[in-house]
């Protein structure tokens, strides 16, 4: 327990390290040294791309179809969702090692407590969906985040239709 | 930046390690029996009470109450403030005037610019100074130290033009909870007054938000009826939603996405121990108590399908109570426990239903157009209060038979109403169009008298507990 507990915080400070790095520095740092050429060629690159198992080797290679939108307090799967599904079922029939959750998610103009009801169903009929194309259900997990994690930060109609989603997602 | 890299670890930190170690909060006071003790008789002690009945409150709006300053028998240090007890029965007199004030019922004054009485005037108001101030009530109260470190706290409500007095209380509190005290006095001032039933002397659960509309934070927190004794319970690294009080204020239910799925917990207040409220791997939302804090309501999604469930507090066997396909959610029960009020898309949108606490006799109650969710059954059973979705979303009420159906408030999006526990004020929250920003409101059910309700950041899902004892 310790030791999990440990290794869970070394690698929360290494991602909060991260994090850190990433934000502009207040002051800008010295410049380099110019003195001093490089005396060691380049390495080679290695090869591009993400890895099979990453969202962005997913969504790469759907193109961007990892995500379906729905219509104000519906949950039915339309032609252009079905499209997409089924390019997410060939890539999962491709790397059957892969697993991923479908996120559900709701526009703001609902109740908290029915949203979350809402995304759950939306999560749950693309899962269907998928499952329906041969994907293992075992692989497909979901999890609805009602109306708390909008995409779309406006309060109309273009936002709204935006945020009502679900979002396939590649577990690590 | 030790405590910016805290924070992102915090953020970072959502395993279910977190539920147990990191995202506890610290002791919440224990809201336990308030001592009542025998406070000495005024000087005429007549038996009289109002001569008049309150039945229009337009009469009331312009009755004038001076709350001076509660005299100290002493002036001694206390811990309950930091300069005496002098200034702490000022202080109780400012919170009484805080309290009696916006509800549309009474203008109090004080007790800055009202002459401060001294102790032996307590028992024997100068009514001709009062008078000459145009106060029809007068609020007169003392502050003791007593030997053992707890204070006693006097409270006394006079009319001013009959010279009589019309309630009197005493308590005795340990120091921390001065401020109960000045609760309580409002509560015997409220209802000797109106005639209802008290509420300033409660507490409300809610969730504090901070943070951008796409990365928002929320936490736990409780609070007093009147904002003080503000704590946050959860650190926020795990989203909090839709908490509880108990009926016995002694736990809280609410929703953590602490194991990354939304789940209700049960958070002990005494212990901070949490446990899940059924050991299931599907979603669970929506948590409730009966009135008695016996039984559990929740609502459960099983394959997409969200049906509504109760089980004991102590634990045990879940029974399911619907069964229609679609969203059935939420639910409340009324104050003798024999019915639930829910919400249910079955009919093709939110509407409420109303069945009987084992799951029988369901029907559909709310036909008045637009949409019904969030039903609420007031702890008086005469009222239930809704979410009402009609182009905007604003709080209503209605009759339990679905008739009388009247709308309280105009905002853009005002959410999930909570009883006072007199079943006289609502409160709600209301998000603002596109910045997404929160605030607790309350609202009379005449629905004129609307304020906001001051929290240290933004806020939601309020949920107002019962009188303390």
């Amino acid at each position: 327990m310790n030791t999990r507990f440990a290794t869970v915080m070394l690698l929360a400070s290494a991602t909060a390290l991260g994090a850190c790095a990433k934000k502009a520095p207040e002051q800008l740092p010295p410049p380099p040294p110019t003195t001093t050429a490089p005396s060691t060629p380049t390495p080679a690159p290695t090869p591009a791309g993400p890895q099979v198992g990453s969202q962005e080797h997913f969504v790469s290679a759907v193109n961007g179809q990892n995500v379906i939108y729905f219509d104000t307090d519906r949950f039915n799967i339309d032609s252009q969702d079905a499209a997409a599904l089924q390019t997410q079922a060939q890539y999962l029939a491709r790397y059957p090692q892969v697993l991923v959750t479908v996120e559900g998610h709701a526009d703001e103009r609902g109740t908290r407590e029915y949203n979350l009801a809402l995304g759950e169903r939306r999560a749950n009929a693309a899962k269907n969906y998928l499952v329906s194309l041969g994907v293992d259900a075992g692989r497909v997990a979901t999890v609805s985040y009602g109306k708390e994690r909008p995409v779309a930060l406006g309060s109309d109609e273009q936002s709204w239709a935006k945020n009502r989603r679900a979002v396939s997602v590649v577990i690590n | 930046m030790k405590t910016l890299a805290l924070a992102l670890v915090a953020m970072f930190f959502t395993g279910p390690l977190a539920a147990q170690s990191q995202d506890l909060g610290q002791p919440v006071p224990e809201g336990g029996q308030v001592e009542t003790t025998g406070v000495e008789a005024s000087g005429e002690d007549a038996d009289g009470g109002l001569t008049f009945t309150v039945t229009d409150e337009s009469d009331w709006a312009d009755l004038s109450i001076a709350i001076p300053g509660f005299a100290a028998d002493r002036d001694v240090p206390t811990p309950a403030n930091a300069d005496g007890t002098g200034a702490l029965g000022r202080e109780i007199a400012r919170v009484i005037t805080a309290n009696l004030q916006n509800n549309g019922l009474f203008q109090p004054i004080g007790p800055n610019g009202l002459p401060q009485p001294g102790f032996a005037e307590i028992t024997a108001p100068a009514w001709g100074n009062w008078r000459g101030r145009g106060a029809e009530m007068l609020v007169h109260g003392y502050v003791r130290a007593r030997g053992d470190g707890k204070l006693v706290i006097g409270c006394y409500l006079y009319d001013v033009a009959l010279q009589d007095e019309l309630v009197r209380e005493g308590w005795v509190v340990p120091p921390a909870d001065w401020r109960r005290a000045a609760h309580k006095c409002s509560d015997i001032i409220y209802a000797r007054l109106t005639g209802e039933s008290p509420f300033f002397d409660s507490r409300i659960a809610y969730i504090a938000e901070t943070g951008p509309k796409d990365r928002r934070v929320k936490r736990l927190a409780i609070m007093d009826s009147d904002g003080a004794n503000h704590r946050f319970l959860t650190l926020g690294s795990a989203t909090a939603l839709t908490p509880r009080y108990s009926p016995d204020y002694s736990k809280l239910l609410y929703l953590s996405y602490v194991d990354g799925n939304p789940r209700l917990y049960v958070y002990d207040i005494g212990t901070g121990r949490q446990t899940l409220v059924t050991q299931s791997a599907n979603p669970t939302f929506a948590p409730r108590w009966s009135p008695d804090g016996q039984t559990i309501l929740y609502s459960m999604a099983v394959a997409g399908n969200t049906d509504i469930y109760r089980v004991p507090a102590s634990g045990g066997r879940s029974v399911r109570l619907t069964d229609a396909p679609g969203i059935d959610i939420g639910g409340s029960y009324s104050p003798d426990g024999r019915q639930i009020v829910f919400e249910s898309d079955r009919s093709g949108s939110q509407q409420c239903y109303i069945m009987n606490a084992d799951g029988t006799n369901q029907r559909r109650i709310s036909f008045g157009g637009g949409r019904c969710a969030t039903p609420e059954w007031s702890p008086r059973g005469d009222q239930i209060a809704f979410t009402r979705i009609a182009g905007d979303f604003n709080i209503a009420v209605m009759s339990p038979n679905g008739r009388n159906l009247r709308v309280l408030t105009n905002g853009w999006q005002d959410e999930g109403p909570t009883w006072a526990p007199n079943g006289r004020i609502i409160q709600f929250f209301r998000t603002e169009r596109n910045s997404g920003r929160s605030s607790l409101w309350q609202v009379d059910l005449t629905g004129r008298n609307e304020r906001r309700l001051p929290t240290p950041v933004d806020a939601s899902d309020p949920a107002w507990g019962p009188i303390l004892p």
